[in-house]
């Protein structure tokens, strides 16, 4: 039987929340040899919050997964410290008081999504509400006159007022809802076989109806909104629950194809996807590096992090300032520099545990719609980070996707603070022990002491 | 459901190992190349963030390079040189992208990287104290090298002056003219540094070189007293009153020319070494030199330090007295003509040898290194380079050498109460162009303190000019300075 290790879920959160404070001393000390005078402000806000989703944790999902929390408190704390050492440095934009805000309505959608969803099954209900609503906030951007949506090039914004919300954050969420629900429910279909070809067992045309539209709507964000990243990672996700649902090996190849080969046509109509492909096969090249939208962003991440080298500068030694928005896509990058490789590679690790929490949440979970909802949400945590991390360290081409947890971005703490208040209440369902069987009716009931 | 989640499960693990095997290679194989790539601006801005030993001289009473904290952020320490122009060669400069002289060849003492200053450093680090480096002080004389900057720059002259202590090598003056100031090339703005260090490159004066070690020349007649040494070491029944040839004009072998004295001038047809040497006869050392022969030469004058590989620590060029081509070209070469050059500081180690009793000192301008503490970390040695002469032989050179001062060309260079030895030369550059105008010298002879040699390139200081009238007070004021503490 599993146990709840709610003590030493309460030791980690502490030992994250003292790493995290840790790490904002060190700015200080870096930049002018002082602790900033805001730290205990800022020590007892992230604290008194991690506590408090800890209570609610503890009340209402008591059996749920304990190193998800404070390994989201980590990087997320982390996250805050970063953005707080490039305020430091000047750059326009980063502003850690607006990030530890942001945090705090985080925690507050978590503890929210805790308690009002008493029992995440409701969700498979709503299967097809999902999809409309995923569909719509993706769509909206693409929709609104580009001085509502449009920034830096990239139309996934509602500008309203001072607010500006990335709709395409919580799109994500829905369609992974959708995605579960609905293949749940026609996966024997999907699965059915078709013809054979070479050793892979090709689906039915006719079914092929749901992944062309899902296709479909990835290009459409990838034309209309310019967003290569969100519909890399929508159509990813797509495939790889599919995968889960149907166990075909086919479905997968034939998703790489079309996304490729939509991506590719994409590419010789509009400038700006080969462009990023040239961008990344010739970032060296001066001649690229000095053009407007070109590799300048991408070589002075690379430099930052060559810089940093195996164990960094030191909080507050670098110059992440440098970077072009290394408070948000880059800030991965500004991280390498002071932290060096020894600080990406825990980070990477803290990332991988999560998902590796999701997905053994996945394993345990009793019921198929659980199974591939725990699977696609974690898949996506994965996806992203793979598209952001390998975009700016140069293993892929570059496509603008938030850091979870750690970019500056209210849209996106909100969305994955959701995403992890779910993997919660998942694994609490996953982990509660089943209920007693009731005796044998024939029986006399034995009285327990 | 489980075994293909299993199997995505490793598809995210095998993600999460392509970012670190990413992240890992871009860490360790490719840091180097990232970090010191031109358009990295942290190796710059790295520069302006260590406090900077400083750069002295006269037992460390003299600054002659300082970091000023600027109380910027990005470029906090920033690099001054208070005096300017008579030190640039030496000293060099500190700029955003390079550096040069002593601040180039000490660099890793001066920016406190340097192994010595390791534990130093380690401290500093931990202590969060900005790094601080060691100050490096040089064996300089101020005093003599202004005024020899002064004597040669203010009348408009090219050339170099080089001072040195006889008995230990230490570099007491290093000048070369025309000079600039090293302060705009220290600027922290890369723009304004490029566009100083083109105009400056462009300039056809080519003030950037340093002439006392960068550049060689024809040594003309100071080049007699190495054709002597050879001459007198060949044979030590020789002395400083052997009687030698002196025609009026040598008729040279396989050739239809003859070489003529200065001015077409009779030395009398015999005269002893010091009578030829006083008045710079040419024929008698065209002999002399015909008679020891190219090996012999050259070896006297590798002896002296011709071709020696030097690092002072800045880099010497090499002085060579030439190919081997023939008797008649060995007749030129033994009077510092045809393709026999030499560099000013080469020279000033001749007349340093002659006056240390025939042994050459290896010359040296760091005095010693004292770090951010101010406590001497290392000290340098005086190290022989070579016995170029016996005493004896460096005793009858001395004789000679005073003949030129007391009675011969070199009169400007006579000094109240010292007795000051030396030699002029005047050498022919290309037909139709002025002389070189040289001189070295030394004093007091009893026990001297310093060695000179001043070099006046051709044609800046007028037509006709020699090295007893151009050089030789210019190497007074400098004996005297040093002389005069």
């Amino acid at each position: 039987m599993t146990a709840k290790r709610r003590g030493a879920q309460l030791g980690m959160l502490a030992f994250a929340v003292l790493i995290v404070m840790g790490a904002y001393a060190g700015v200080g000390l870096g930049i002018n040899g002082k602790i900033p005078s805001g730290m205990l402000g800022y020590g007892l806000g992230l604290g008194g919050l991690m506590l408090a989703a800890y209570l609610v944790l503890a009340k209402w999902a008591p059996w749920a997964d304990p190193l998800l929390l404070p390994l989201v408190t980590l990087v997320n704390g982390l996250g805050l410290v970063m953005i707080y050492r490039i305020e430091q440095a000047g750059q326009p934009g980063a502003s850690a008081t607006s990030q530890l805000m942001w945090t705090a309505l985080g925690v507050v959608m978590f503890s929210a999504t805790l308690i009002v969803l008493k029992d995440h099954r409701t969700l498979q209900r709503l299967t097809y509400t999902a999809g409309f609503v995923g569909v719509v906030l993706l769509a909206i951007p693409a929709l609104l006159p580009g001085s509502l949506s449009e920034v830096q090039g990239a139309k996934i914004w509602i500008r309203i007022g001072g607010f500006s919300i990335q709709p395409g954050e919580f799109a994500k969420l829905a369609l992974v809802v959708f995605f579960a629900g609905y293949l749940v429910a026609k996966r024997d279909v999907l699965a059915l076989a078709g013809r054979r070809l070479l050793f892979i067992d090709l689906p039915r045309a006719r079914d092929l109806g749901p992944v062309l539209i899902t296709w479909g709507f990835a290009i459409a964000t990838l034309v209309l909104e310019k967003d290569l990243g969100t519909s890399l990672l929508l159509f990813g996700a797509f495939i790889a629950m599919l995968y889960i649902a149907t166990q075909r090996t086919s479905w997968v190849l034939i998703g790489i194809l079309l996304f490729v080969g939509g991506a590719f046509l994409a590419g010789q109509v509009f400038s700006h996807v080969e462009a990023r492909f040239n961008v990344w096969l010739h970032a060296e090249d001066p001649a690229l590096y000095d053009a407007g939208g070109g590799s300048y962003q991408l070589m002075q991440g690379m430099f930052a992090m060559g810089s940093g080298g195996i164990l960094g500068t030191g909080l507050g030694q670098g110059y992440p300032k440098l970077i072009p928005l290394s408070f948000s896509d880059f800030i991965f990058t500004a991280t390498g520099e002071e932290l060096g490789l020894t600080g990406l590679m825990a980070i990477l690790m803290i990332y991988a545990l999560i998902v590796e929490r999701g997905l053994r949440t996945s394993l345990a979970a009793r019921d198929p719609f659980t199974k591939l909802l725990a699977g696609g949400l974690s898949f996506i945590l994965a996806w992203q980070v793979f598209i952001i991390v390998g975009g700016v360290t140069r293993l892929i081409p570059l496509t603008g996707l938030v850091t979870p947890f750690m970019s500056a971005g209210g849209s996106a703490l909100l969305a994955n603070w959701m995403l992890i208040a779910l993997l919660v209440r998942m694994s609490d369902a996953a982990r509660r022990p089943p209920p007693q069987a009731i005796q044998d009716e024939g029986l006399t009931q034995v009285m327990q002491r | 459901m489980n075994s293909t989640l299993k199997r995505v499960s490793v598809a995210c693990l095998l993600m999460f190992g392509l970012l670190m095997a990413n992240v890992t290679y871009i860490g360790t194989v490719k840091a180097d190349g990232l970090r010191t790539d031109s358009r990295n601006v942290r190796g710059f801005y790295a520069r302006y963030a260590i406090d900077r030993g400083w750069i002295t001289a006269d037992n460390g009473k003299t600054t002659l390079a300082k970091t000023v904290d600027s109380g910027d952020k990005t470029f906090r320490f920033e690099r001054e040189y208070p005096l300017g122009k008579p030190f640039t060669h030496v000293v060099g400069w500190f700029a955003p992208e390079s550096a040069s002289g002593i601040e180039a060849a000490m660099n890793r003492y001066l920016d406190g990287s340097h192994p010595d200053l390791v534990v130093r450093r380690a401290i500093d680090m931990v202590s969060g104290k900005p790094a601080k480096g060691a100050s490096v002080d040089l064996t300089l004389n101020t005093k003599a090298q202004e005024i020899a900057y002064k004597d040669l720059a203010g009348t408009g002259k090219r050339g170099a002056v080089v001072a040195l202590e006889p008995k230990t090598g230490k570099i007491l003056a290093m000048v070369s003219v025309p000079s600039y100031d090293p302060n705009p090339l220290a600027q922290v703005n890369k723009a304004k540094v490029n566009a100083a260090y083109n105009k400056l490159d462009k300039d056809d004066n080519k003030p950037l070189l340093n002439r006392a070690i960068d550049l060689t020349f024809a040594p003309g007649s100071t080049f007699k007293t190495v054709t002597s040494a050879a001459y007198l070491s060949d044979d030590t029944s020789r002395d400083e009153n052997t009687q030698v040839d002196a025609p009026d004009s040598l008729p040279l072998p396989d050739t239809n020319i003859s070489l003529p004295n200065y001015h077409g001038e009779s030395c009398g047809g015999r005269a002893t070494l010091v009578q030829a040497l006083t008045i710079s006869c040419n024929t008698p050392f065209a002999i002399m030199g015909m008679d020891v022969g190219y090996d012999k030469l050259k070896e006297q004058a590798e002896k002296f330090g011709v071709g020696q590989p030097l690092e002072i620590p800045l880099g010497v060029a090499a002085s060579n007295i030439g190919p081997d081509e023939g008797k008649a070209a060995l007749a030129k070469t033994a009077i510092g003509q045809q393709s026999n050059q030499m560099t000013p500081l080469q020279m000033a180690m001749v007349a340093a040898g002659i006056a240390n009793q025939g042994t050459v000192m290896k010359p040296y301008l760091v005095n010693k290194i004292m770090g951010p503490d101010g406590a001497e970390i290392d000290g340098t040695d005086p190290d022989e380079l070579d016995e170029a002469v016996t005493p004896e032989v460096a005793g009858e050179l001395t004789k000679m050498m005073i003949g030129v001062i007391e009675h011969g060309t070199g009169g400007a260079a006579k000094l109240p109460g010292i007795t000051v030895a030396g030699k002029t030369g005047t050498a022919e550059t290309l037909p139709g162009k002025p002389s070189h105008a040289w001189f070295i010298s030394f004093a007091p002879v009893e026990d001297p303190k310093v060695a000179v040699a001043v070099f006046v390139e051709s044609g800046s200081a007028g037509n006709d000019a020699t090295g007893g009238a151009v050089a030789a007070p210019i190497a007074h004021d400098v004996m005297q300075a040093v002389l005069g503490q």
